[in-house]
């Protein structure tokens, strides 16, 4: 089992090698080798979950070579109860990419399915390292491909989102390099474990969490640096669009859990306030602005910062609980709804990109005027939209209720204000996800293009649904989840509120 | 020495390079002379053979692996000097590879290019292994002469001729001020022999010494390209024919972090607090100069020229550090820039055919078509020089920002980290013109011997290698300057 991991990572990276040498000639090959890298990548996950030892906040499946011995730096990997189920997530949303992608991908096809299958491998190493440099070096490497699938595959305005959108993580990343090389002169290693035991200083603490809160902002993204993300959105190709937001978002959440917390506890509880505020603003101001985009992708790109405010929230809400109460109780809460909101998330908004995706695909238009009824002509494809849609506004018995309503609670008990302006998000999201539906889902049929739309065909089908059962399962029965989250999560409240001074 | 040692061979066994080089380059010079023009593809296939043995002889007979004396002091052998030559001779036998085709397409493939080269690391070895003032200034000027020359070597290209004489005319100020440097040091301390001066300089130091410091460092700094005094650099590297802005850009950069390294950071250790002051205002000139002024460039040659520049700033920061470890963090950063700029304009030249130079930045757009494994590679080198991991130039920029750190210069940290993020973009600006853009017109097929692009491959394939595991090379550069 200690090289599960390790194949996790290098399966599909070898996979994405394997399709790019047979190239765009042998594509038809090219196709099957990737869905293959992919579906047994997935296969290979599915021990990670039912092997997991849930009674423990310990690494599992770790693993541990020496990689640069003048560093002391290992090639170290591990999981625990928060980077397994991104894992999951990660092995699981790649497979649709790849469906999807199948034959809408003219040009360049091999290189298109190597990119997004080495960029699995790469995300996996991201969720997976215990050593920061090896963290880094996945984290960074991962811009590549992505640079890369927007600027070859994307819209009009490719380059320029696409050098934004690295320019941006690349600013944030050299901030959070430093503060490890800082943290490395200090503690003579990388191993992330080290740097969680590191005694600082308040100020070392605050210019280390500033530097990581540049980073993991950036990513996740928090308003005011997530400008970057509805020109990636928009511009970038369906699969790239799902990835980007299914998986790629979710770092700056974990690294907020695996980084800021528990390293810099003294100055997340000093600045909490901070980052409470943004997200706040990002719910309350994102949604606003969600509600008036005219294109689809661009409107749940907002949607998306909106639904990432509800982690970072909950993350840091524990502090001000601790403030308020001066008890513990709820927590927990809102760190359960953070990992619930980035999983469903990432599966809610990677169900509405392909949705979107179909349309494109179809009519080569993502302006929502250019919509309406369309579920006169393709009823099947409605039907998952609209349920999509209703998990996207957080409906009881979706993914989308679960993680909402933690944190929520959770940020009750620290402040009624800020339930009630998180709360708002559950009557702005209503509002633009469920006018977006009304506008190009329902009423007549607007136009010929409309009118001459085919429903989903059979691998369309697929995906879709598959989704679709992932969403409702973790809706109605999230215990699973919880269960394997509940000792970790146990275990970084007890880290994130102890001090280090 | 003893008045009564005879010369052995023994005795200069560990110089085998340099009388090797010697032999050789007469011998290439009379067979080209002799071979005529019908023969002239002979000179190149000999000069590789001299190289390959050259190497075979330093490998079998000139190791050594402690510091070894000869000739009277004059001369320096020791490992770090033995793996920098091994390096010089590799990279020299590759980018003549590379240049092949580029000069028979462009008839200037003529046994001079050959000779000219093979005394360049003649004066790249003399200066590797310098211990005299006297020694260091022969490699200096043997490698400088050499290459002007190879500058203005296509004799019918007005642009060659005028930056040979801009690199010749401000070569020959800084060769002036590194003598003038070298006299009063000389003056002050009595000694040429390097070691003997690192043990005579000591506080309080004479102000002439600090004079004379100071006119070693410009020297210096010309030689490395540092803001600024790197104003041939951009015209040299346009106007040169690529082959020799290939070797320009590659060989003499090793042997410069020798000539720092023996002369400031051996030689001068006395004052190492006057001379690291003055290293940092150099490199953080150069690193906002050269990043800056890259982004403005439309000639790809010329933006490599001002990378060049940034990645200089880099290797000065190591020596800014004063540490053995920030000197074993600048050879790691040579070495790595090296091999990098050895592909960057092999990919010029292979990309490039006769009557186009592709040293435009718009004979890019759309390479990805023309060539996809030119494309490849490029963007591989480019994301390397960049700092993107898993590429080897995240090493050799996180190792310097590592010792910096543990110098406490934070500053040069923060000043070069927010540089190295302005790199980036002209960076990506390549690959968004090879991979995202459409090709514009026709453009000439590119050529290149199936060899020439396997090494070109391999060229790239290393620099992923060593990013993935650089334990080994780091270990090596640290362990060669302990």
């Amino acid at each position: 089992m200690h090289e599960l991991l390790s194949i996790l990572i290098w399966l599909p990276i070898a996979a994405g090698v394997l399709v790019m040498l047979l190239g765009d000639r042998n594509i038809a090959a090219g196709r099957w080798v990737a869905l293959s890298g992919s579906l047994a990548t997935l296969a290979l996950a599915v021990p990670l979950w039912t092997h997991f030892n849930t009674s423990t906040a310990d690494l599992q499946f770790s693993q541990l070579l020496p990689w640069i011995p003048r560093f002391r730096a290992y090639y170290g990997l591990g999981v625990d109860g928060i980077s397994m189920p991104l894992i999951l997530l990660t092995a699981f949303m790649t497979v649709p990419v790849v469906i999807a992608g199948w034959t809408v991908i003219e040009a360049r096809p091999a290189q298109y399915f190597a990119a997004f299958l080495i960029m699995e491998g790469l995300m996996i190493g991201v969720f997976s390292a215990t050593d920061a440099l090896l963290f880094y070096v996945f984290w960074e490497a991962m811009l590549i491909p992505m640079f890369l699938i927007i600027g070859i595959w994307g819209g009009p305005r490719r380059v320029y989102a696409t050098i934004k959108f690295f320019l941006y993580t690349f600013l944030g990343s050299v901030f959070m390099l430093a503060a490890l090389i800082y943290m490395y002169v200090k503690a003579g290693q990388y191993s992330i474990a080290s740097f969680q035991a590191l005694p600082l200083s308040l100020i070392e603490q605050r210019w280390i969490f500033l530097a990581f809160f540049l980073a993991f902002a950036v990513k996740v993204p928090m308003f005011p640096v997530h400008t970057w993300l509805p020109d990636a959105h928009v511009e970038a190709p369906t699969g790239g669009s799902v990835i980007l937001a299914a998986i790629m978002l979710k770092m700056g959440g974990y690294g907020f859990l695996r980084f800021s917390l528990p390293i810099t506890p003294d100055a997340s509880r000093e600045l909490d306030l901070m980052v409470i505020a943004l997200s706040l603003i990002a719910v309350v101001y994102i949604g606003f602005v969600a509600l008036v985009q005219q294109d689809m992708k661009k409107l749940i790109a907002y949607s998306s910062i909106a639904h990432m405010g509800f982690v970072t929230l909950g993350a840091f809400v524990v502090y001000e609980i601790v403030r308020n109460t001066g008890q513990l109780t709820g927590a927990g809460m809102g760190m359960d709804g953070a990992m619930v909101q980035m999983i469903s998330h990432g599966l809610i908004s990677g169900a509405l990109f392909l949705c979107v995706g179909v349309l494109y695909d179809r009519v080569h238009s993502r302006q929502i005027a250019d919509y309406g009824g369309v579920v006169n002509t393709m009823p099947v494809f409605a039907a998952f939209m609209v349920l999509f849609a209703l998990a996207n506004t957080g409906l009881p018995g979706t993914s989308g209720f679960v993680g909402e309503f933690l944190v929520i609670i959770a940020s009750f008990r620290a402040s009624f204000w800020y339930a009630l302006l998180a709360a708002v998000t559950l009557v702005l999201g209503a509002s633009y996800t469920l006018w977006l539906v009304k506008r190009v889902v329902f009423g007549p049929v607007a136009n010929s293009k409309v009118a001459a739309l085919k429903d989903l065909n059979s691998r369309e089908f697929l995906v879709l649904g598959a989704l679709a059962v992932a969403v409702l399962l973790l809706g109605l029965w999230p215990a699973p989840l919880l269960r394997v989250l509940q000792p970790t999560i146990h275990h970084l409240v007890i880290q994130a509120i102890a001090t280090k001074l | 020495m003893s008045p009564d040692a005879v010369m052995s061979w023994s005795s200069v066994a560990p110089a085998v390079g340099e009388i090797w080089l010697a032999v050789g380059i007469c011998y290439v010079l009379l067979v080209d002379v002799f071979a005529g023009e019908r023969q002239r593809a002979l000179t190149p296939t000999l000069t590789l053979v001299v190289l390959a043995a050259g190497a075979a002889l330093m490998v079998t007979c000139g190791h050594v692996t402690e510091r070894t004396l000869l000739f009277n002091g004059l001369y320096i052998a020791d490992e770090l000097g033995f793996v920098l030559k091994l390096a010089a001779l590799l990279v020299l036998a590759v980018a003549l590879l590379y240049s092949r085709a580029y000069l028979e397409s462009r008839s200037i493939l003529r046994g001079e290019y050959y000779v000219l080269a093979l005394t360049a690391l003649l004066g790249i070895f003399v200066l590797i292994s310098a211990n005299s003032l006297l020694t260091v200034y022969l490699g200096v000027e043997l490698l400088a002469l050499s290459v002007y020359a190879l500058v203005a070597f296509d004799r019918d290209s007005g642009i060659a001729a005028e930056s040979a004489m801009k690199y010749f005319v401000l070569g020959a100020i800084a060769s002036g001020a590194l003598l003038y440097g070298m006299s009063l040091i000389y003056g002050l301390t009595g000694t040429l022999d390097l070691t003997q001066i690192a043990a005579r300089l000591h506080a309080p130091l004479h102000p002439g010494v600090i004079l004379g410091l100071t006119f070693i460092v410009v020297a210096v700094a010309f030689k490395l390209g540092a803001v600024p005094f790197h104003m041939w650099l951009p015209d040299v590297y346009e106007g040169a024919p690529t082959s020799v802005t290939l070797f320009i850009a590659t060989v003499p950069k090793i042997a410069y972090f020798a000539l720092t390294l023996r002369l400031l950071a051996y030689g001068l250790a006395g004052m190492e607090a006057q001379w690291s002051q003055m290293l940092a205002a150099l490199a953080v000139l150069t690193l906002v100069v050269g990043n800056v002024v890259a982004i403005v460039q439309t000639n790809l040659k010329r933006m490599l020229a001002y990378s060049t520049i940034a990645n200089v700033g880099f290797i000065v920061l190591g020596f800014v550090a004063g540490t053995p470890d920030g000197y074993a963090a600048a050879l790691y950063y040579t070495l790595v820039y090296v091999l990098v700029a050895l592909g960057s304009f092999g990919v010029i030249m292979l990309a490039g055919a006769k009557g186009f130079e592709a040293d435009r930045l718009d004979d890019y757009r759309g390479l990805y078509r023309r060539d996809p494994l030119l494309a490849l590679v490029m963007m591989m080198l480019m994301f390397s020089t960049a700092g993107v991991p898993p590429f080897v130039g995240f090493w050799a920029k996180l190792r310097i920002f590592q010792v910096l750190w543990e110098s406490n210069h934070l500053w040069l940290v923060i000043i070069a980290a927010a540089m190295s993020v302005v790199g980036v973009f002209y960076y990506l600006r390549v690959i968004k013109l090879m991979y995202f853009d459409e090709p514009q017109g026709s453009v000439p097929a590119s050529a290149g011997a199936p060899g020439v692009r396997l090494a070109l491959g391999l060229n790239a394939v290393a620099v992923l290698a060593l990013g993935l595991l650089p334990g080994p090379l780091l270990d090596l550069c640290a362990r060669l300057i302990h």
